[in-house]
């Protein structure tokens, strides 16, 4: 492989909307580095007994498919067109108006026309027409082309260079979702072994574990109780934190992201403190130690066998309801699909807050309440003593994370959360933000690194608005309710504008919140001075 | 190219109609070919909606445009994210009457500033929309307004209609104003195809065929209409014959006539079998019609499959030392 090294910002941020009259079905794929993920190691896809497991290469010439892999990958397509209506009706419809043309994040950061979300579609699409349509067999004229192995090349490249984000979606008068496409291109490519490790891992780990990370039962505990011991330093109270605790009323589900990595972890002590506040009868689940949901991802079964878990161990631990935490993707899954796929969720209430009396009428059916939703009530009933100016040091704005914005709608939730808590929040511009929010370019899977220019490019867009705000108003913190986010922003940030760091926003509920109890305190979640300690710290040093 | 390609194919067929009548196939292009269109679309726009019809919707997949319904004091965007099937409706009606979602068009430009390097700017961009509605308007007027050539006699809304259409009176016959914006709308379209880098890199020959066809069918009429006149009244005899089942083709018709019938023709067999099924697909789509009311009702896959679980009891033993270690008691019934 070339050596390769990252673009500079100037140089990645020259992209050109403009082409020649080439025709897109002329242009071979090019596989350039840092554009795409490395495959799964051999023993996650046999784990998982994924189809033909292999070991293989993206950068290698021959990529080890199965002697039939045209067949294999027709038949899934049949078999697809047959379960999905949207698959079906999304290929015959599209009339190529190009109002989604300039809508992806990846085409805006890189200018391939390929990233255009019609086109992305039409990779799959044109196939579709040479084999399941009469006029297919008219080629070109048709707009139709035989599968070959380098459509299959392309396939991986830009289905693995689409976030399944559904910016586009909105815009297509047909209701077009580019991220139903780009999974059945998944499917479809992992069907004959072609699939990548920073998905397939996750998922293996959390299938064996119940976590992505791979995060044993012990250590589980461990990391709890670490955070336990972080909190009562900054505060002075031990919380309890249960695990395991039969019989409680709400079962908490997390990203794993949130107990094991930064900015997350603020995040997840700004929860613990709040469910002490607050007195919450709760418990974490031991099993089901993961809220997201990598199978997601590439594959519905996948998904399925892993979100199974959640409604599982809360049978077992006779729980009343499911809290959902901050994590956007596992959103989606605990929105639409977990009733579908393992429900009905009949062992469990209507949630309702114990605090405030409010019955979560719009949960009841899956009995999951997203903690925003829940904060929220909280707030606008009253029952939490806030001190806001421990959070003036946060100069705010909101990234509204993907699929709690386009396959939820949650957007006042988080922001009448971050208004009572903040005293200094600023939106970014009208068309990045709420249901047309750009992607932070790391969602579905591809937050590798590998796939690092990618994801610098995808995320500009997104880096741009936040530029802007930081440029205006000073902003210096990107507030998001996503495990991805808050790891993939960082990132994305140190690139773009160093100055902004990614935070959630229970870590400013958590800090705002004054704790009955409680020492006086001078650091923040982030075991930071507060607004007015640094200087008074400063001084005792000097005396 | 594909464009040029899609012109040779509708010229071919202006030709086809305008030699073929004049050979004496006045039958085949005025009773024939019209009804064998009409059914050609009856049945292909039936099968290819139950085709779709036939896939279930395996999850309810709305793309939510707005606020959620949740709590009773946050206000709820009804048209942009749907919690019931009224709400669906107004979804629906405005996103097929009023082509919502690209009235939200946006247009991205990455602008250089000294000092500041690259700057992405997002502007509203309605051209999309105002010239898409227009076509679309107009096309269905002038659609309704050929009742006319087949229902006598002529009833009085129809005749409203067609006064309203001829409001300006600038020519003998009364030029419509449908007539002039059908033409405008899809020429614009047709324009930006070749003008709009973006959308020239995604066009199809199925795209400009059915643009140029439909140019086709709009200048034929016009032509037909204002300048090389027809029999209206010979017109309006095929037009009733047609209606009643009564197979005769009136005399002095005229080959220009013919030809925007077989375009016409041609564009209700090509419809069923091409992206014009927009028309009927934007019905079926799951991302709209679908209310967001995931967490309040079930919504039920019909083919849910079984998968293979990793069990809580070989979970328990896998990790029993880790367990163990945990203080666990995993307590269940």
């Amino acid at each position: 492989m070339a050596k390769y090294t990252l673009p500079k910002p100037e140089d990645m941020s020259a992209v050109r909307y403009e082409y020649d009259g080439k025709d897109w079905m002329d242009v071979p794929v090019d596989m350039r580095p840092g554009n795409w993920c490395y495959a799964a190691p051999l023993k996650h896809q046999e784990l998982l007994k994924l189809p033909h497991p292999h070991k293989w290469h993206p950068d290698d010439e021959d990529w080890g498919l199965p002697e039939n892999w045209k067949e294999i990958i027709l038949a899934g397509m049949k078999d697809r067109l047959e379960r999905f209506r949207s698959f079906g009706l999304f290929m015959d419809i599209c009339v190529r108006c190009g109002a989604c043309a300039d809508k992806c994040h990846f085409y805006l950061g890189s200018g391939d026309p390929k990233n255009m979300p019609v086109l992305r579609a039409e990779l799959i699409r044109s196939v579709y027409r040479r084999y399941f349509t009469k006029a297919g067999r008219l080629g070109r004229l048709a707009g139709a082309r035989d599968l070959t192995v380098d459509v299959l090349k392309e396939w991986f490249y830009y289905f693995y260079q689409c976030t399944e984000c559904r910016r586009c979606s909105v815009f297509c008068p047909y209701g077009i979702d580019t991220a139903e496409i780009t999974m059945m291109g998944r499917e479809l490519l992992n069907l004959v072994g072609i699939n990548i490790g920073w998905i397939v891992e996750p998922v293996s780990n959390c299938y064996m574990t119940g976590n992505h990370l791979g995060v044993r039962p012990n250590t589980f505990k461990d990391n709890i109780e670490f955070a336990v011991d972080d909190l009562a330093e900054i505060t002075g109270i031990k919380v309890e934190a249960p695990i395991d605790k039969r019989g409680a009323e709400v079962m908490i589900v997390v990203p794993s992201a949130d107990y094991f990595a930064e900015p997350h972890y603020f995040t997840f002590l700004g929860y613990l403190a709040l469910f002490h506040e607050i007195g919450l009868d709760y418990t974490f689940s031991p099993f089901a130690t993961e809220g997201g949901n990598f199978g997601l991802f590439f594959e519905h079964d996948e998904m399925k066998r892993l979100n199974a878990k959640l409604y599982q161990d809360a049978k077992r631990l006779k729980v009343k309801w499911i809290l959902g935490a901050e994590c956007g993707h596992m959103w989606r899954v605990l929105h639409q699909y977990m009733d579908t796929m393992n429900g009905p969720a009949d062992f469990l209430e209507v949630p309702k807050s114990p605090v405030t009396g409010t019955v979560f009428d719009n949960a009841r059916s899956t009995k999951t309440v997203h903690i925003c939703e829940f904060t929220a009530d909280l707030i606008r009933h009253g029952a939490l003593n806030l001190d806001v100016s421990r959070n003036d040091d946060f100069r705010v704005t909101f990234h509204d994370s993907c699929n709690p914005a386009r396959a939820m709608g949650l957007f006042d939730e988080p922001r009448y959360v971050m208004q009572n808590v903040l005293n200094h929040f600023h939106e970014m511009p009208e068309n990045t933000i709420r249901e047309q929010t750009f992607c932070c370019a790391g969602g579905s899977g591809i937050g590798s690194d590998e796939n690092m220019e990618a994801r610098l490019r995808g995320g500009f867009p997104r880096a741009n608005a936040v530029k802007s705000v930081h440029d205006e108003f000073d902003v210096n913190t990107l507030a998001c309710i996503c495990a991805i986010d808050k790891a993939v922003l960082t990132v994305l940030m140190e690139y773009w504008i160093p100055e902004v760091r990614v935070a959630g926003i229970h870590e400013f509920v958590g800090n705002a919140l004054v704790m009955k109890g409680e020492k006086k305190r001078t650091l923040n979640l982030r075991a930071e001075p507060l607004p007015g300690f640094a200087e008074e710290g400063e001084e005792a040093a000097d005396v | 190219m594909k464009a040029l390609v899609s012109l040779v194919f509708v010229l071919l067929l202006v030709a086809i109609a305008w030699i073929g009548s004049e050979a004496g196939g006045e039958v085949v292009f005025g009773v024939v070919l019209p009804y064998a269109a009409f059914l050609v679309f009856l049945v292909g726009f039936t099968w290819k909606i139950v085709k779709w019809a036939r896939a279930p919707v395996p999850f309810r997949i709305p793309t939510t445009s707005g606020q959620q319904k949740s709590l009773p004091w946050i206000r709820q965007a009804r048209f942009d994210n749907p919690a019931t099937g009224l709400q669906v409706v107004g979804r629906m009606a405005l996103e097929v009457l009023l082509f919502r979602s690209l009235f939200q068009n946006t247009k991205a430009e990455m602008r250089t500033e000294k000092g500041r390097g690259p700057r992405l700017v997002f502007g509203g961009d309605k051209s999309l929309w105002i010239v898409s509605l227009i076509f679309h308007w107009t096309f269905l007027v002038i659609l309704i307004r050929h009742l006319r050539f087949f229902l006598d006699p002529v009833p009085g809304w129809l005749l409203t209609l067609g006064n309203l259409d001829a409001f300006f009176q600038v020519s003998v016959p009364a030029l419509y104003i449908t007539d002039v914006l059908v033409v405008l709308a899809l020429g614009i379209l047709l324009l930006r195809r070749f003008t709009n880098s973006q959308v020239r890199a995604i066009s199809l020959v199925s795209d400009y065929f059915p643009l140029l066809l439909l140019l086709g069918v709009v200048i034929s009429g016009i032509v037909v209409r204002y300048f090389a006149k027809t029999d209206v009244v010979g017109v309006k005899e095929l037009g009733a014959n047609l209606l009643t089942l009564r197979l005769s083709v009136p005399a002095g018709i005229g080959a220009q006539a013919y030809v925007h019938l077989f375009l016409v023709c041609t564009l209700l067999a090509y419809f069923p079998f091409s992206k014009l099924m927009h028309a009927g697909g934007v019905f079926l789509s799951p991302t709209r019609n679908l209310a967001n009311n995931n967490r309040m009702v079930r919504h039920i896959n019909p083919w849910n499959r079984p998968v293979a679980y990793h069990r809580f009891e070989d979970w328990e033993k896998e990790f029993a030392k880790e367990i163990e270690d945990a203080g666990y008691e995993l307590e269940r019934d």
